[in-house]
């Protein structure tokens, strides 16, 4: 195994077994936080229960939307703005400043506009990630040699075609980095805005289990949002890794 | 010239230029206007393997560009087959660029069939046109590598086999070999001389290096200084079944020697020495 790897399980595992330890010394009071093993227990007892499969579903489903809308208009508005030089000159300074807007700040003017439901929470993760997924695929296609391009026009293919078969793969890692970041503001977009404004979803039963002093709920979902985090990240990761393998980039 | 030999020189002629200019001028800006090429008008003969020599930046690449449908003329006319281009990619045409054109994303193989996309083609004679594509230019072990796995000689090959797989009735080479060693040079001139046997297609090969024009052409246009006109048509006279063995030859020094000559006033114009001409 190569060093750094094991350096950073090594770490990793180092700092849960002083949690454990200060958890099971009582250095740290049960109130406050279960010890690892306890949470990874509780995890396991909820999941087999089914009693928080809703809330889970209802999560991940609605930052499985909020990821594909920020991934299509993303992609589709990069692609749009890298042709057209003003408009990419108006809205670049935009994009620099865009992540200093709390969008959670809106949440009552979005209940006014899209009302109660699901809509609202899709709406702030997908705002959250499309803009990432924009700066870095507008990154990826600044990269396209032009000769491919040339390519392209020899081959007499269709904008749309030249598109789909030439850029965006050409760009295609740069996508996946825009895809990580997305994955993660879907996530805390969606669960941010259970947490204020919805009555369902993991957010809304850590924020329930946390007023009812209920750690052995709050604890395992706050682990199982990690736990979905991190894999979706690393299984995008290794894709990226694939990729730029494949053109001697890494 | 009578009738018949008229028609004849049409039916010989595969391409033909007549009085094309090209000038570039930033939109909004007619006075930054670049004067780059011409007026300029050449002949190329069904079969022939002509190469164009110039300083840098006396337009050779533009004049591809034009050939190839890449770009428009801002006067004259430029006709394949006939047909006047203006702009529109040619069916029968080739073009394999300087750069590095191999999609990173596909395999070899993959990279060839993107030729064959336009073309519709029953998949068999698809598979066929590959695995021949793949033979001719030395790449069957290496169908399956993506081209980061190959060296920058080996990537020009896979474009060649690109542009081969379609068959093409002119191929346009805009410098292909301006990246890789002398020796490797020498072999891919063969190899183009030995492609350009066997398809019997037209070859219209941009080049700076003198040697490379002398050995694989049949007519060498010499370019001027920018606005590139041709100042010089020279005829090497070698045989349809030469190699890069000709370099040995007298003829060889000849050929190159002239092409110096007529070169030497324009590259110094170009590098700044001498005021250009207006």
């Amino acid at each position: 195994m190569k060093s750094p790897v094991l350096w950073r399980i090594v770490i990793l595992a180092g700092l849960v077994i002083l949690l454990e330890v200060l958890c099971v010394a009582g250095v740290i009071d049960k109130l406050t936080m279960q010890p690892p093993h306890r949470i990874l227990t509780d995890l396991f007892a909820m999941l087999a229960t089914g009693a928080l499969n809703k809330a889970i579903a209802k999560t991940l489903g609605n930052a499985l939307i909020a990821f594909i809308i920020a991934m299509v208009v993303g992609v589709t508005s990069a692609i749009v703005i890298h042709r057209l030089r003003r408009v990419r000159d108006t809205l670049e300074p935009l994009f620099a400043t865009y992540y200093a807007i709390p969008v959670f700040a809106f949440y009552p003017m979005l209940i006014v506009l899209l009302g109660l439901g699901d809509a609202p929470q899709i709406f702030i993760g997908a705002m959250l990630g499309v803009v990432a997924v924009i700066v870095n695929t507008l990154n990826g296609l600044d990269r396209v040699p032009g000769v491919l391009l040339k390519t392209a026009r020899i081959n007499q293919m269709s904008p749309v075609d030249t598109a789909l078969r030439v850029t965006l793969p050409c760009a295609s890692p740069y996508i996946l980095t825009g895809a990580k970041l997305a994955v993660a503001y879907s996530l805390i977009g969606i669960i941010g805005a259970e947490f204020i404004m919805s009555s369902g979803g993991m957010g809304y039963e850590i924020s329930f289990a946390y007023n009812n002093f209920d750690n052995a709920t709050m604890y395992p979902l706050i682990l199982l949002i990690l736990l979905v985090s991190i894999s979706i990240n690393m299984m995008i990761a290794r894709w990226e890794k694939v990729l730029m393998a494949r053109r001697g980039l890494r | 010239m009578n009738v018949t030999q008229t028609a004849q020189t049409l039916l010989s002629n595969q391409v033909s230029l007549r009085k094309v200019d090209k000038v570039f001028s930033p939109p909004g800006k007619p006075a930054d206007a670049v004067h780059a090429l011409g007026p300029i008008d050449l002949e190329l003969h069904h079969g022939e393997f002509f190469a164009v020599v110039g300083p840098s930046g006396c337009g050779k690449s533009t004049l591809l560009e034009l050939i190839a449908g890449l770009s428009t003329a801002t006067s004259g006319e430029v006709a394949f087959e006939g047909k006047p281009i203006e702009g529109r990619i040619p069916d029968g045409v080739g073009v394999v660029f300087q750069e590095d054109a191999s999609f990173p994303w596909l395999t070899v193989s993959d990279n060839i069939a993107f030729g064959l996309r336009r073309m519709k083609l029953p998949p068999g004679e698809k598979a066929r046109r590959i695995e021949k594509a793949l033979a001719m230019m030395g790449l069957v072990p290496f169908a399956n590598s993506y081209p980061a796995q190959l060296s920058g000689g080996m990537r020009q090959r896979v474009c060649i086999a690109r542009t081969l797989v379609t068959e093409p009735r002119l191929i346009l080479l805009d410098e292909p070999f301006g990246a890789l060693d002398q020796q490797t040079r020498l072999l891919m001139g063969d190899e183009v001389l030995n492609l350009w046997r066997k398809t019997g297609a037209t070859v219209f090969l941009i080049t700076h290096a003198l040697d490379e024009a002398a050995m694989l052409a049949d007519r060498i246009g010499v370019m001027s200084a920018r606005p590139g006109r041709l100042i010089d048509i020279v005829e090497t006279g070698w045989s349809r079944d030469r190699d890069s063995r000709i370099v040995q030859e007298e003829q060889f020094g000849a050929i190159t020697a002239r092409l110096w000559r007529s070169l030497r006033q324009e590259s110094m114009k170009a590098i700044g020495k001498i005021e250009a001409a207006t």
